[in-house]
């Protein structure tokens, strides 16, 4: 078991006016890590895809709660997860595969593998009329002090 | 409106303005498709100079763009891609499809 050294958690309303809300949220919460404003722009775009996920795939018609936990972890990892009660993917591995999309054409089928390159690790958990969770993690290479 | 747009004869630059997530997209896209189709530019450079924050909407903003010019017979590309913004284009492969200035 890794030791979770700082936790806060996140509830909001599916709303598309939070996505900006919580991206900026979870990358301040990173900032203890001394990250790069590079791995700060890689946490936040990462966590905007999680979201906008939660907001337009999970629930479509109506609004339902999105729940944003932020940790860190022993060794300088940064970990989020982002959960919703919503539809639900019934095949994952499809689902995270480039240019995949249920959306219209406002959507790209390009989030996950945006979430993929640009953190360390990336898991989905998902249950068909139940919700998803998705979890993702990136290591903040310590940097010596006072060189920023 | 969150795009700026100046015109010189045939051609037609856009400033994207803002951060361009799933909130702000929509409208991003109707503006685009109304001001560049009333004005139906031979060359269209998207310029991103004044783009804080992209992500995967912003992929479907410019490739809507891109077809648009395909059909039509012109040309796009896009130049002064911000760092976050470029590091998106690049996980998405969109270089390869639009042509990107450094
Ligand atoms: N939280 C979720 N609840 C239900 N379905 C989801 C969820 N997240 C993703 N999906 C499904 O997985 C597909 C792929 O997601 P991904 O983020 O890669 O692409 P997209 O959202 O369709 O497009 P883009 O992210 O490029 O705008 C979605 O189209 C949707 O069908
Ligand atoms: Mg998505």
């Amino acid at each position: 078991m890794t030791a979770i050294l700082n936790q806060a958690t996140l509830l909001f309303p599916s709303k598309s006016s939070n996505e900006s809300f919580a991206r900026a949220t979870a990358a301040c919460f990173a900032a203890q890590l001394d990250p790069t404003l590079e791995e700060l722009g890689d946490i936040k775009t990462a966590v905007s895809e999680a979201v906008t996920n939660a907001i337009v795939h999970a629930y479509p018609r109506e609004l339902g709660v999105v729940t944003l936990r932020l940790r860190i972890l022993e060794g300088g990892v940064f970990e989020v997860s982002v959960k919703d009660k919503g539809v639900g993917i019934p095949d994952v591995e499809r689902a995270r595969q480039p240019l995949y999309t249920t959306g219209d054409d406002s959507r790209s089928g390009m989030g996950f593998t945006i979430m993929e390159s640009f953190m360390d690790w990336v898991r989905v958990r998902s249950l068909p009329g139940k919700g998803t969770t998705v979890t993702l993690r990136k290591r903040i290479t310590p940097r010596m002090g006072g060189a920023r | 409106m969150p795009i700026r747009l100046v015109q010189e004869k045939n051609d037609l630059t856009v400033y994207l303005q803002g951060e361009i997530d799933h909130h702000g997209a929509r409208g991003m896209m109707l503006a685009l498709d109304r001001e560049v189709s009333a004005r139906d530019p031979r060359e269209l450079t998207v310029d991103m100079r004044e783009v804080g924050f992209m992500d995967s909407s912003g992929i479907a903003v410019l490739l809507r763009c891109w077809r648009r010019q395909e059909e039509t017979g012109g040309t796009m590309r896009v130049r002064n891609v911000p760092a976050q913004a470029r590091r998106v284009f690049t996980a998405a492969g969109l270089e390869k499809i639009i042509p990107m200035d450094d």
